[in-house]
């Protein structure tokens, strides 16, 4: 696809787990609000998912916005394939579409009690 | 580090010449912006394909001049 080598260390961290959340901070301790908030999307429908903190590798935070054309973080992949950044996320999750992405996809959600 | 409002809404009209286009800035500090773009070359495009021709539009600048940009991208009814 590209000789970028920084490419397959991110899609290394893609196949790894099927979800991966590119963000700023960990999900411990977002460092930026549009980080934090697909955070929180992901949390309230209880998906296990790995962050991956850009802010601790330059490579990785300029690599994936040319890896997936998507100039900004946070970015989440589901099943390697790129869903969107915090807008996006923000939409589905709202319109219910992220639920169902994730269970079309096997992936196990215990949403957290309302 | 930072776009007014105009240059904004005019990048994006260059970039889709029939673009409805509403920017709000958030915070008066130039760098976090929500956006409303409606233009009929989404039809039958994605979210993700959607922001990135609002994203091809501003040349590069987005995430680098413009540090935020909240997007919400549609189709224009047929009237």
């Amino acid at each position: 696809m590209n000789d970028n080598p920084v490419f397959e260390r991110i899609e290394t961290e893609i196949n790894d787990s099927p979800v991966t959340l590119f963000m700023k901070g960990s999900p411990m301790f977002p460092q930026c609000g549009f980080s934090a908030a697909v955070v929180q999307s992901l949390t309230m429908l209880g998906v296990k998912f790995k962050g991956v903190d850009v802010l601790a590798d330059g490579d990785i935070r300029e690599g994936v916005k040319q890896y997936s054309q998507w100039p900004t973080i946070p970015q989440l992949y589901v099943k390697g394939e790129f869903v969107g950044g915090c807008d996006i996320i923000r939409e589905m999750h709202e319109s219910g579409e992220l639920q169902k992405l994730l269970e079309d996809n096997g992936i196990e959600l215990e949403p957290a009690q309302q | 580090m930072a776009m007014d409002v105009a240059e904004v809404e005019r990048l994006i009209k260059e970039g889709l010449p029939d673009a409805e286009v509403h920017i709000e800035d958030l915070r008066g500090d130039g760098d976090h912006y929500a956006a409303y773009v409606a233009s009929s070359s989404f039809e039958g495009l994605s979210r993700v394909k959607q922001h990135q021709l609002v994203y091809a539009a501003l040349q590069g600048k987005m995430g680098t001049e413009l540090h935020a940009l909240a997007l919400q991208t549609s189709v224009p009814e047929a009237t």
